[in-house]
């Protein structure tokens, strides 16, 4: 690019201004076609070596009978499809994925819509609001590895939060909440949320904060109470913002896998195994790859169908 | 009649205000209190983690956890593996980022919507489909157990949502602005360096602290992508140390401060950087 810009520069001196003049500027229209392609070619490469390619590697394990650790692997069809797909614990890694995701996302945003309506009250002072804003955001710095260990310190049988629950009468014994299932599957969902919320909080934080104050008055002119301009006002205003961002809390829930993995390994006896430690389990423990594989794309294709929505949201959004 | 109503509205005010205040300190504890708990337990000795009852602060409040983690060489080297990866991924994200975000925003293209399309398709991939193949071809690269595998592969994952947000940023810099410089006689490339990257500082700020946090919190791939005990970053280092020494849990909440302070720190430098960035992205593509 600065080269070409050098030559225009040459060519100026050389030929002064007139004919050379245009002819600068048919230069300058081919570089200005090549100049994005360029640009852009950085990013195209990177994903076409690191995604496109892998992606086509997987579909070729997930036909084979296995890979990698085997010497020689044999063509077999669908056969890791079909056998997956009857398998009863890959279903019950689908239906707690299911149960996982749809619980984490309304929680994150019932919680992030919450804190964010507290925090944009007119009521509180700006220096307050801004220690309890950084405050509400903390559990969103820590990594999934930080949060799940702190959460297995604080709901150890002998820790704080049995000892708290003893004090109000709640828990008699040393309760081993991530051993016991139904309750494991619970604990995991509560520290997701509280690990996932404020991206909401802030992301509707900015948007209340966008709502322009009139539509507020004219709702008020028109005698509508509280709930009646959340529901004509608020949300329809926070929509756009609400669907994008549920939309990628879906994707990135369904996909979860560091925190259920420290958590509790999918266990007890497989109560909490999502699709995340159902692969992982698969590919790098019981060193069935094929199989994982051909789970692997089961989860990409249900990802894909979440994103072809994600993407046509933003497109829209573009739009207007 | 005035005077009392006067008396009611205020009281209905203060009411107001406390149940305000109340819920503010509810919403604290449930997001502060395990926080407070993390510190509390890094300053006590393993053997009072689960003292009855539990105190914040208890007689063998010391420092001697974080000691224990500065004085292991192999800790310190998680914590330069983590920074190495973390720093390159962040540079290397806000380069690529800013000059595709400058082509998608300011030309007209054949392939820019097709593109614009996969960028934002790319974001959903699960990680998990990605790392069984990556596995392999990182290998056939000669890169397993590298810095390089580690930076390409982060790279994936940091580069859709910065490009998305840097193309949103630059959309809304007015065109007229790198026209006029255009007229001045200033090629594309100075006009990106003089004239959109200053306005766009915010926007920068925002996509390099995305990608450093993208990259210092990454489990699943440190975890496959690495071998040696030397390669690992902070997040599988912390799940070591949980099997090295049957659970030192002072020492691994004291590592858990000190990898979570930098993303804390840099957070509360750039926050309104950040979170305008962050919002205008998920907004606006």
């Amino acid at each position: 690019m600065t080269s070409f810009s050098r030559d225009a520069v040459k060519y100026t001196a050389v030929f002064g201004s007139g004919e050379p003049r245009s002819r600068k500027r048919h230069r300058s229209r081919i570089s200005r076609r090549i100049e994005p392609y360029l640009m852009i070619a950085p990013v195209v490469i990177l994903f076409l070596g690191l995604i496109g390619v892998p992606i086509v590697i997987l579909v070729r394990y997930s036909l084979l009978n296995n890979v990698i650790y085997v010497q020689h692997s044999s063509f077999v069809g669908i056969a890791n499809y079909t056998s997956i797909l009857s398998s009863a614990s890959f279903w019950s890694a689908v239906e707690h994925t299911l149960i996982f995701t749809v619980v984490c996302v309304a929680g994150q945003l019932a919680l992030g819509f919450a804190f964010a309506t507290l925090l944009n009250s007119n009521d509180v002072g700006t220096v307050t609001k801004a220690i309890f804003r950084v405050i509400y955001i903390l559990p969103w710095m820590f990594t999934a590895v930080i949060v799940a260990l702190l959460w297995r310190l604080l709901l150890d049988p002998n820790g704080v939060i049995n000892y708290l629950l003893g004090l109000v009468g709640v828990v008699r014994t040393a309760f081993p909440w991530l051993a016991t299932p139904g309750w494991a599957m619970a604990c995991i969902i509560v520290i997701n949320i509280w690990a996932g919320y404020p991206f909401f909080m802030i992301t509707l934080l900015a948007g209340l904060q966008s709502i322009s104050p009139e539509l507020y008055e004219a709702a008020r002119v028109d005698g509508a109470d509280y709930v009646q301009q959340l529901r004509n006002v608020t949300f329809p205003q926070l929509r756009p913002i609400i669907v994008g961002i549920g939309l990628l809390d879906v994707l990135w829930t369904t996909q979860q896998f560091t925190l259920v993995w420290i958590m509790t390994g999918g266990g007890p006896l497989g109560s909490t195994q999502v699709l995340g430690t159902y692969i992982y389990t698969l590919a790098f423990q019981s060193y069935l790859m094929s199989p994982a594989a051909a789970s692997a794309i089961l989860l990409l294709l249900g990802s894909l169908v979440v994103a072809i929505f994600y993407v046509r949201h933003q497109r829209r959004l573009e739009l207007t | 009649m005035s005077v009392m109503t006067s008396t009611r509205v205020r009281r209905k005010r203060v009411w107001r205000k406390t149940r305000l205040y109340v819920a503010l300190l509810v919403g604290a504890i449930f997001a502060g209190g395990p926080v407070v708990w993390m510190l509390s337990s890094a300053f006590k000795s393993n053997a009072d983690i689960f003292e009855y009852p539990p105190k914040l602060i208890d007689n063998s409040f010391s420092g001697s956890a974080f000691n224990a983690v500065f004085d292991n060489p192999e800790e310190i080297r998680f914590f330069v593996n983590s920074y190495a990866v973390g720093l390159s991924v962040t540079a290397l994200t806000i380069l690529v980022a800013i000059v595709a975000a400058f082509a998608l925003s300011r030309y007209k293209f054949a392939l820019r919507e097709p593109l614009k399309v996969m960028i934002i398709a790319v974001q959903a991939i699960p990680p998990i489909t990605l790392v069984i193949p990556l596995f392999g071809v990182v290998i056939a690269l000669h890169l397993y157990n590298s810095y390089e595998g580690l930076i390409l592969t982060y790279l994936v994952f940091t580069l859709p949502y910065s490009v998305v947000m840097m193309t949103a940023y630059f959309n809304s810099i007015p065109r007229e602005l790198d026209e006029a410089a255009r007229i001045d006689g200033a090629g594309s490339m100075r006009t990106l360096l003089r004239v959109i990257l200053p306005l766009a500082r915010p926007g920068l700020v925002a996509v390099g602290f995305y990608a450093f946090m993208i990259s210092w919190n990454e489990f699943l791939f440190a975890l496959t992508l690495t071998q040696t005990d030397n390669m690992r970053t902070v997040p599988v280092g912390l799940t070591l140390l949980m099997g090295q020494y049957n659970y030192q849990w002072n020492q691994i909440m004291a590592m858990s401060v000190l990898g979570c302070l930098p993303v804390i720190i840099l957070f509360l430098i750039f926050q309104k950087h950040f979170v305008s960035g962050l919002s205008s992205g998920a907004v606006k593509a």
